[in-house]
């Protein structure tokens, strides 16, 4: 009876993955307590933001990707005129409008759009699955744009990039022709040096401190520099948990956030490196695996997307704290400290799991 | 499982794609890894140094400077912990209120903080240096981040402008810049340790390594210095000085049997505490300035004489008619002294008993006395800024030269080196090495003279300070004294200068076994008198009254012994 009561509650969720995900968030919560200064608050915070986050993989898992499918509009609908509402009424912290009070709780629309646009753009592409025309792409790009433009404003740059991202996937993934991929590759790089042009001299100043941290040591750059200061120090078999001596003495900025890879790079060096990329490579074959074998396009999309979309932002945030992108807002997945992108996250590999484990029963029905 | 050609048809299509996109996250995966292995072992090194010099940093520990004392161990120079206020001025956050208690507690302006904390390109700046510990830590109960303290010491110099030109002075680093503070600065300031420490950004020391060098303190210095003669002498010397509106004048006191400098004084002096303005007031002129010494010089020619020809003291000289002519030069007396010995030469400081005297000699033989006695070359002192003096090779010699230098012309010397030459008198003819520092054993002297024409000369320099002697004002009561007085006209770029002069006067007492040499000179006096016996003779009078009394040298003469006929003023000699 008891056990299966267990078997019923776990029933939708993918051992594997789940493993995989455990295992790295154990690591996260390691180095959040030594990026942090060894504070039991931010941990036992963190420990607060996963519960509520597996809580929402549970529920998103439980959900069948049909129900998914059918929300799909709503839930897209919903979020652009959330967006809209931040955009005339939300509240400004740090130069930035990014949260709506809705009188009981503040919201981050950005967040629900992470999930609800490349659902938006999978229901839309299932409905044209035969051969997709040009006309749909165009739409499609439509549908995309809005909530990115939206966010962009806010501003967010690193949140409407990703969400770009996870949208380009499903359209890629839905068969988006080469012509097109290399045609606007092409008009981007033409539309360059006119974008260029039309800058101010500020806003290029930034442009090139962006690609070259080393141009402004003590202001923008900062952060590059302490952070490929910090992963060096490491070595190969880093310094040890808890003895980075630039991440414990308060050199590197944002180091429980988005510059925790430096805090984890100082203490466990190139082995821990490689070691959390083939944390991440598991994940992210799993997700591709799950795609793969989904059955219905809807599903095949989705589950595309968070994969690709989980891999863009690792390599993003990995990418930028080693000083090879520039610096863009983007947490690391499972490990930076961070409530609302956990529950984001964990919903999606909620989703993930919803159609591994659902696909028997339409196959079986 | 059932065909289901829906399913079929979706998941073809894409397949490529999805490949596509794995090699790309391997690819990306692969670039993130290479990137690590570039960062974290291929560049690592300078990267590690990087991370290194932004938190370690090795303090200096400033070793204890050694003191400096007297030979009775009565301080000289000795330091005192201060602490000195800095600041790193990017971690500085201070408050309105703060900065004006700042400013209040260390006498600095507003803006003048301001000015120092702007500076955000320096991690270090001194607010102010070397204040006391006690407001030392109320600067620190201010509790201005960014604000820190560094351990100093301050040199402080009890004797102050007495002792000034011969203990010296450091600059603000501690770093010796005159007299024993330069010359023996290494000694003194021993050797800096270190400590390595770990700081956080807010430059807060976070850990000590384990990597600390101990200090090690600086040597004491005992010189030979007795600082109460050395008081002595400058306040008898200050008295001349101003009595006779001199330009300058300088003194040393000799231990007669070890060559031990007991007292060295210069003026101007200057206060080494608060070495401002002295410009022109730091050289010891002891030895760094080298004169004529005229007379003075006279004991040592006519002794010379005695060693080499066939002189005793009562040896008839003719000096009538009190000049004498060498070639186109000539040579005067004061007046005609008509025949006197050889005692009434030194008495009378006779110019030209004393030419025809040295005539009789070879130039090598006086030149041979003269470099014995260490004139023309410097001293093994181990002291700064040492003169010379000048001692012509004997080759280039002409007799009038010859003649001049038997009273101390073409010849220069310092006073130091002239103090020690006398030291022949009072050693039965051997010369003792001069000391700057107390020594244990009694040194090895050298013999320059016999000892019978050494103690004849110490006899017949008594005469000098009595009765028909040019220097009446050396007299000491109680005790036997002699010397022998000096003038001569300076030396000015083209040649002698008619109307300055320098007087001086070289003694020794007691006569009976003497104890204490001094070698006095006052240099431009201005009030119309010059003369060695009249301006330096009273100097060695005061100063060895006072010190053979201190020193608790038995007297060798009755108390009353000073005699000085009240018409006789200002006793006339030769230059």
């Amino acid at each position: 009876m008891f056990s299966k009561l267990i078997q019923g509650i776990f029933k939708h969720i993918d051992s594997f993955l789940i493993s995989c995900l455990l295992f790295t968030l154990l690591v996260g919560l390691f180095v959040l307590y030594s990026a942090s200064g060894q504070s039991f608050n931010r941990v036992s915070a963190q420990l607060i933001n996963i519960g509520v986050a597996l809580v929402a993989m549970w529920f998103a898992a439980n959900i069948q990707p049909q129900l998914l499918e059918r929300v799909a509009v709503p839930a897209y609908i919903l979020g652009v005129l959330l967006l809209i509402g931040v955009a005339l009424f939300g509240d400004i912290s740090h130069g930035a409008r990014r949260w709506l009070n809705l009188g009981f709780t503040t919201i981050q629309p950005s967040e629900i759009m992470r999930i609800a646009a490349p659902m938006m753009l999978a229901w839309f592409f299932a409905r044209r699955e035969a051969s997709p025309r040009i006309r749909d792409f165009i739409i499609a790009a439509a549908l995309l744009a809005t909530p990115v433009i939206l966010i962009m404003k806010q501003p967010d740059l690193g949140t409407s990039l990703m969400i770009t991202a996870s949208g380009f996937y499903v359209l890629f993934l839905a068969g988006l022709s080469w012509k097109f991929l290399l045609g606007g590759a092409v008009s981007i790089g033409a539309m360059a040096p006119v974008f260029w042009s039309m800058l101010h001299d500020y806003q290029r100043r930034r442009i090139e401190i962006l690609i070259d941290p080393t141009q402004d040591p003590l202001g923008a750059g900062y952060h590059t520099i302490q952070a490929t200061i910090a992963l060096g120090s490491g070595g190969v078999t880093g310094k040890g948990w808890l003895n980075g001596t630039q991440s414990q003495l308060d050199f590197l900025p944002e180091r429980t956030t988005d510059f925790i890879f430096a805090v984890f790079g100082e203490e466990f060096g190139l082995i821990g490196n490689l070691l959390l990329l083939i944390l991440f490579s598991l994940i992210i074959v799993r997700g591709i695996v799950i795609a793969g074998q989904a059955q219905s396009t809807f599903s095949r999309l989705l589950a595309g997307s968070i994969t690709f979309t989980f891999f863009t932002y690792a390599f993003v945030n990995i990418g930028m704290v080693s000083g090879i992108l520039p610096v863009v807002g983007v947490p690391l997945p499972l490990i930076s400290y961070g409530g609302t992108s956990m529950v984001s996250l964990f919903a999606c590999f909620g989703i993930l799991m919803s159609i591994r484990t659902h696909k028997k029963l339409v196959a079986s029905g | 499982m059932a065909y289901n050609p829906i399913q079929h048809h979706i998941v073809k299509l894409p397949s490529w794609r999805r490949r596509l996109l794995l090699i790309c996250i391997l690819l990306g995966f692969a670039g993130l890894f290479a990137r690590g292995i570039y960062l974290q072992s291929l560049h690592k090194e300078f990267l590690q140094q990087k991370g290194d010099a932004r938190y370690s940093r090795t303090l200096a520990l400033q070793a204890h400077r050694g003191k400096i004392t007297d030979r009775n161990g009565e301080l000289l120079a000795i330091s005192s912990p201060v602490e000195s206020v800095w600041a790193s001025p990017p971690d500085v956050k201070i408050t309105a209120t703060q900065k004006v208690k700042l400013g209040q507690l260390l006498g600095i302006k507003s803006k003048e903080i301001d000015k120092k904390f702007a500076n955000l390109q320096r991690g270090f700046v001194y607010i102010k240096r070397r204040v006391s510990p006690d407001l030392a830590a109320k600067v620190m109960s201010l509790g201005i981040p960014g604000v820190f303290l560094q351990r100093e010491y301050k040199r402080f110099y009890p004797a102050g402008d007495v002792t000034a030109h011969v203990v010296g002075f450091t600059d603000i680093n501690d770093k010796g810049q005159e007299g024993f503070e330069l010359a023996q600065n290494a000694l003194l300031s021993g050797k800096a340790g270190s400590r390595k420490v770990i700081k956080d950004r807010q430059g807060r020391i976070v850990e000590d390594l384990e990597d600390v060098k101990v200090p090690q303190d600086g040597h004491d210095l005992v010189l030979s210095i007795d600082r109460r003669i050395q008081y002595l002498t400058y306040r008898e010397l200050a008295r001349a000085v101003d009595l006779y509106k001199a330009k300058a004048g300088a003194a040393v006191v000799l231990d007669a049997k070890t060559g031990e400098v007991l007292a060295m004084v210069n003026l101007p002096t200057y206060n080494p505490n608060n070495p401002v303005n002295i410009q022109g007031k730091t050289r010891n002129r002891v030895i760094t300035d080298v004169f004529e010494p005229g007379s003075t010089l006279k004991s040592i020619a006519v002794s010379a004489a005695m060693e080499f020809g066939d002189f005793k003291p009562d040896t008839p000289i003719q000096t009538a008619p009190g000049y004498m002519k060498i070639g186109p030069a000539t040579i005067h007396d004061t007046h005609d002294y008509g025949v006197l010995t050889v005692a009434g030469v030194i008495q009378k400081s006779s110019n030209v008993g004393a030419s025809k005297m040295v005539l009789s000699l070879k130039r090598e033989e006086l030149w041979s006395v003269f470099n014995q006695l260490g004139f023309g070359s410097r001293m093994d002192i181990g002291f700064p800024g040492q003169a010379s003096g000048r001692l012509r090779p004997y080759k280039s010699w002409r007799p009038i030269e010859q003649a001049t230098m038997s009273y101390g012309h073409g010849i220069s010397v310092t006073l130091l080196q002239l103090a020690r030459a006398y030291t022949v008198f009072a050693n039965e003819g051997e010369l003792m090495p001069i000391s700057l520092l107390k020594i244990k054993d009694a040194p090895v002297g050298h013999q320059v003279f016999s000892a019978q024409v050494a103690n004849d000369m110490k006899t017949m320099m008594e005469q000098v300070v009595l009765p028909g002697g040019t220097a009446l004002k050396a007299q000491v009561a109680g005790y036997r004294v002699g010397g022998k007085t000096g003038t001569a006209h300076k030396l000015g770029p083209t040649g002698y200068e008619k109307d300055k002069y320098v007087g001086s006067f070289v003694g020794l007492a007691p006569a009976s076994n003497p104890r204490l040499i001094m070698a006095v000179m006052i240099d431009e006096p201005t009030t119309g008198k010059y003369y060695g016996g009249t301006v330096a003779a009273p100097v060695f009078s005061a100063v060895m009254s006072d010190a053979l009394r201190m020193l608790a040298v038995p007297q060798d003469a009755p108390n009353n012994n000073v005699v000085i006929p009240p018409d006789v003023e200002d006793v006339k000699e030769a230059i």
